[in-house]
């Protein structure tokens, strides 16, 4: 488990202070991958890099499993180091050496395992990450989605209990970032490691998090399961990282209803009520004829869910929307 | 053909020619050698106190960098002269290729270093940051990660350092160093024997063409592309 207690950071520019972090409280618990979003500037570059203190703190103490990280001498920090593993947007990789002397170099610098040890932990990573076949290739070979493998590969090699990923999918196309994704997601599940990831998009964070801290303006604006905050956020910023990622102008859409007649309700299902066919059979028994305005039927990590936009006419309202509430599903009222 | 050749090149003393290549090319590699094992040292040091970097050390940086800056902006020719003393200090001789090393390495390992430096601060900051987390030592940090991945722009560095040591060798002769330049100037000029000046130019030229070619071939092989 990570815990910041009232960890801040500032930087002096030109004698100034700038508060890059304010004070900051925040839990990740072991093995889950924890997000944290926000847009360039919010303070979560620098929250990730208090972890393993590639950033000193200003303040405030940040405990790993119960050690205080932030007492940690020179020589406790590097053993601490070896065991947190990060991976990087620009991968930073050695172009001078080839990829599996890449993938050896932390365990070298550890200084703590046998050649031949170090030689079956390198092919079985670059196994897992299905690069076997190019371990004498240097980096300056490879694509970005085969460099930010060999990047967490080298995160991987001194097993660490941490994985910190600093917008590690950001420099790829979609295609290679879904499955660097998968490979993140397959990493958490199968060697129990907890991974903190940042990013500015919420797609990253609703296809791979349990767990999501929204950063503002060096604040923790929002913070909880990523189904909750995904599906009914609160602040501003939430809201309009949530709308990003749906790809649609709010107002926009707003201004199409204004010709639609009838009371219009935003559905919110999640899990198993996804799959349900509720809308018919609520229709059926309430009177209540609907029209669908928009909607979408999407994953939240392994969470099916549904947003529906309804209009309704006729029949009994209020029936029909305590059938919905009753059903588990979330109902707003738009107008 | 033997005839035609003794005829074009009649000053030419092939003998002299050589034992003043053989001395230039013994200039070349001695003062190479402790230009490296001077400036790169030197170079790393000026890399790391400087401004935001690992060991960031102003007044030391200020320093080392104006020592730097005073020992180039010396002419070479003044410096020959005005390291006599120092010279035969270390050496015991101001003459040959003894006498030549040591003002060869003073007046070239500044401008190494600051190339070294530069070399250095190409490096991405990423990867240092990379090795940091990784759990390096500063110490690890320089030689497993600064010194290999600069290390085509470290061998640029000194092919080009090599090239300017070409051209100082040839200074060199007016002080009694003997080697190619040193003939150049004493028969191709004072005695106005143009055939000895051709060849000692063209001789020059092959040498710094040899040097450059080997370099580019290094540097693209380290570059790892």
């Amino acid at each position: 488990m990570i815990e910041f207690q009232d960890v801040h950071k500032t930087y002096r520019v030109a004698g100034r202070e700038i508060p890059a972090l304010h004070p900051t409280r925040l839990e990740i618990c072991a093995g889950e991958v924890f997000g944290l979003i926000g847009h360039s500037g919010a303070g979560k570059s620098t929250l990730l890099r208090l972890i393993n203190r590639l950033e000193e703190p200003s303040g405030g103490r940040i405990l790993v499993n119960g050690e205080d990280v932030t007492a940690l001498d020179a020589e406790g920090l590097r053993r601490f180091r070896q065991r947190v593993g990060m991976i990087f947007q620009h991968f930073n990789l050695l172009m001078s050496k080839t990829v599996a002397d890449n993938v050896a170099m932390p365990l070298r610098l550890a200084g703590a395992y046998s050649k031949s040890e170090i030689d079956r932990r390198v092919a079985a990573l670059l196994q897992r990450v299905g690069l076997e076949d190019h371990a004498r290739k240097y980096p300056a070979q490879l694509s970005g989605g085969q460099k930010q493998r060999v990047g967490i590969a080298r995160a991987l090699a001194t097993e660490p209990d941490i994985l910190l990923c600093d917008e590690a999918t950001s420099a790829l196309d979609p295609q290679t970032t879904t499955q660097v994704l998968q490979l993140l997601a397959e990493i958490n599940r199968e060697l129990k490691l907890t991974i903190v990831l940042i990013t500015h998009e919420m797609d990253v964070i609703r296809r791979v998090c349990d767990r999501v801290a929204v950063m503002d303006a060096g604040h923790i604006v929002e913070t909880g399961p990523v189904t909750a905050v995904f599906l009914h956020p609160q602040h501003p910023t939430t809201h309009r990282f949530v709308l990003e990622d749906e790809a649609v102008d709010e107002r926009e859409q707003h201004e199409d209803f204004n010709h639609v007649p009838g009371r219009i309700l935003r559905l919110t299902f999640q899990g198993e009520s996804t799959y349900t066919p509720l809308l018919g059979t609520v229709a059926r028994e309430t009177g209540v004829d609907y029209s669908i305005l928009s909607g979408r039927i999407d994953h939240i990590k392994n969470t099916p869910y549904g947003q529906l936009t309804l209009a309704l006419i006729g029949g009994d309202l209020a029936a029909a929307m305590s059938r919905f509430e009753a059903a588990d599903v979330h109902v707003e009222v738009l107008r | 053909m033997d005839a035609f050749f003794s005829g074009l090149f009649s000053n030419v003393d092939w003998y002299d020619i050589w034992l003043a290549t053989l001395d230039t090319l013994l200039m070349l590699g001695g003062s190479l050698l402790f230009t490296l094992l001077l400036g790169l040292p030197l170079g790393v040091l000026l890399f790391l106190t400087g401004p935001r970097q690992l060991f960031e050390n102003g007044p030391l940086y200020a320093f080392l960098s104006f020592v730097v800056n005073v020992l180039r902006s010396l002419p070479f020719i003044i410096l020959l002269i005005v390291m006599i003393p120092f010279t035969v200090l270390v050496t015991g001789t101001s003459l040959g290729v003894a006498g030549a090393i040591p003002p060869l390495v003073v007046g070239a390992a500044p401008f190494f270093a600051r190339l070294v430096e530069t070399a250095l601060r190409e490096v991405d900051r990423g990867i240092i940051e990379a090795t940091q987390a990784m759990g390096a030592s500063t110490r690890q940090i320089i030689f497993s990660a600064l010194l290999p991945e600069a290390r085509p722009g470290i061998i640029a560095a000194t092919t080009v350092t090599a090239i300017t040591l070409v051209s100082y060798t040839a200074m060199a002769g007016v002080v009694g160093a003997g080697g190619l330049g040193d003939l150049a100037i004493r028969f191709g000029y004072q005695r106005f024997q143009t055939d000895v000046m051709i060849v000692t130019v063209v001789l020059l030229l092959v040498l710094v063409q040899i040097l450059q070619s080997v370099g580019d071939k290094l540097v693209t092989h380290f570059s790892r592309k």
